[in-house]
């Protein structure tokens, strides 16, 4: 039947030519492979393909860009765009900023705590986002009475600033845990984080300048990969915003899909654009994404 | 899949250097902690608290609510479509992986595979606005083949589920392509040179191989579809009752009085159900590993 292949070599039924005896069956395989790339080839591409047409092919006019120079001029584009970085930028710093002296100790000092922490930067994708956002919502009021005779007041009322709402970005660093975690724990187990450390602090070296000089140049690939997924989700979150009633980009693409079908399509051919070359920078950092993200 | 990341410890060098290290070094964890039992804990106790309380007196009246009538409708609605949209995306994913997966050409594999790691992460409003361009009421394909007079319509159960797939099968593509390719050829000689058919191939070894890979990524697309709530809610607003939508309702102040605590009951059935299915695929996740080396 089939010849024997040696250990590390390609399938065997991707190789026609060697299966003499395998009548027809090496065709079989051809052809319903190419079924099946056709039918995939379609079903993903003619969506973005008719988007894109759909954007600058408008009944009564014919060809014309002028969707893609209008979304620069529709109302609240720029404030709801640099809402979207600035919560992206304070986002990524936060879940940076929390994550990895936390992950660097229970590398050094803790090892104990290592599976509580795992399984807390799990957790968050149990949780769907929306259940999250109700529990915020009824936790939100409850603050504020409780809160209202003491000093902290004015911070819950300063996290739900209309301007720059940082509840948001408590959140996103939340649903953003899981990914960062994974991205960090892989830079990190793949250097001896003991023995820098350890090399570092011999000579002399302080904390801060263990972590600026040492570990984050060794783990850049892991912290841009952290950086760019993190930027990705809160670049593209919904629900938390909408719900708690604040008007991010993706907020706004919906409120403005009503009076400007062409633009919101648009903005949203433009978005898979940058999904794409966000996923890449972060490929081209070195990280491999896991596959349960 | 995270690896085992205790290593072989080297042998501590610096004379005690880090065990000062070590009784303080846990306190770098503490913000994160502190940070995830206000900011995810508090959330979370207030949906647990919420859903047993009615008008400040514990009950179990809000989740026997959620459990009723309309809200029973959406929970059923949301499992439905999940479960369709796993099923669905895991076979057709498998079927796709397997092509890319046997074939020669190292580009096809190389672009299915970037573009399931974009794909799997493009979602939300941007993702319901392609769709809508393509087969909606005015979608281009829709008028150019007149799709409407045969009664064609995007906004109802299976059109959510047909625009779900888009980012499930990528999802399952990246989940599948290692357990496919961790499949190897000489297991396949093997058995046909014993003299089994390609279908006992596959029932007995194929199948079995590949079974915990299969029924975690069923639990990644149904998790993924059960929680998105963005698309749902830009495409088919509530002509389609799901319990994500419900809720969405309900915390955008569209409720009955006295009902608000039901958005609580309602997001803790949903983190039950989320949970539920997690259990599933965590141990699963470590079996597969045993094969795919």
């Amino acid at each position: 039947m089939a010849t024997l292949t040696p250990a590390p070599a390609v399938l065997s039924d991707t190789a026609p030519a060697k299966h003499p005896g395998g009548l027809g069956r090496p065709r079989t395989v051809r052809v319903w492979r190419g079924v099946v790339l056709l039918i995939a080839a379609l079903y993903f591409l003619v969506p973005m393909a008719t988007a894109f047409v759909f954007t600058v092919n408008v009944p009564n006019v014919g060809f014309t860009l002028d969707a893609y120079t209008r979304i620069f001029t529709v109302e609240g584009f720029v404030s709801s765009l640099s809402l979207s970085l600035g919560l992206a930028a304070a986002t990524i710093v936060l879940v940076l900023l929390l994550l990895l002296p936390a992950m660097l100790a229970v590398r050094l000092a803790a090892p104990r705590l290592k599976p509580v922490l795992e399984v807390l930067c799990t957790l968050p994708m149990v949780v769907p986002p929306i259940s999250f956002t109700a529990g915020i919502s009824s936790l939100l009021p409850w603050a504020q009475d409780v809160l209202a005779p003491t000093p902290f007041y004015q911070t819950i009322i300063t996290i739900q600033d209309q301007r720059f709402p940082l509840i948001l970005v408590l959140a996103y660093v939340v649903l953003a845990l899981p990914f960062a975690y994974r991205s960090l724990d892989s830079a990190l187990t793949a250097i001896d984080v003991r023995t820098l450390v350890e090399a570092a602090r011999n000579c002399g070296a302080s904390w801060p300048r263990v972590m600026l000089s040492v570990i984050v140049p060794n783990i850049r690939s892991g912290l841009a990969g952290a950086s760019f997924l993190t930027l990705a989700l809160v670049l593209g979150e919904y629900t938390v915003a909408r719900l708690l009633g604040y008007v991010p980009f993706p907020v706004w693409i919906v409120m403005i899909s009503g009076s400007q079908a062409q633009v919101s399509v648009a903005v949203s051919v433009f978005s898979l654009l940058l999904t794409w070359a966000l996923l890449l920078a972060v490929s081209s950092a070195g990280v491999r994404k896991g596959s349960a993200s | 899949m995270t690896g085992p990341s205790t290593g072989g410890r080297p042998a501590r060098t610096g004379r005690g250097l880090l065990a000062r290290a070590r009784s303080v070094g846990w306190l770098a964890a503490l913000p994160l902690l502190v940070f995830y039992a206000v900011v995810f804990g508090g959330p979370a106790v207030m949906i647990v608290i919420g859903a047993f309380t009615v008008d400040g007196r514990p009950s179990l009246d809000n989740m026997e609510r959620s459990l009723q009538g309309g809200y029973l409708i959406a929970l059923l609605g949301s499992v439905r479509l999940s479960a369709v949209v796993a099923v669905a995306g895991a076979v057709l994913g498998t079927f796709l992986a397997q092509a890319v997966v046997t074939s020669r050409s190292r580009w096809l594999r190389e672009s299915v595979l970037t573009a399931s790691g974009v794909l799997a992460n493009f979602g939300g409003v941007p993702l319901a606005f392609l769709w809508i361009a393509t087969l909606g009421n005015a979608g281009v394909v829709t008028t150019t083949f007149g799709l409407d007079r045969f009664g064609w319509s995007l906004y109802n159960f299976w059109g959510l589920a047909l625009v779900y797939l888009y980012f499930s099968v990528p999802l399952m593509v990246l989940v599948m392509t290692p357990a496919l390719d961790g499949l190897r050829p000489q297991w396949r000689e093997a058995a046909l040179n014993c003299g089994a058919t390609p279908w006992q191939f596959w029932r007995h070894v194929g199948i079995p191989v590949l079974a915990p890979s299969l029924l975690g990524g069923v639990v990644l697309l149904f998790g993924g579809a059960f929680a998105a709530y963005a698309t749902a809610a830009a495409m088919v607003g509530a002509t389609v009752p799901l319990v994500t939508l419900m809720i969405g309702d309900a915390l955008s102040g569209q409720v009955l009085v006295g009902h608000q605590n039901v958005a609580l009951a309602l997001s803790l059935d949903m983190i039950l159900v989320a949970g539920l299915v997690m259990a599933v695929y965590l141990p699963l996740q470590r079996r597969s590993a045993r094969w795919l080396r």
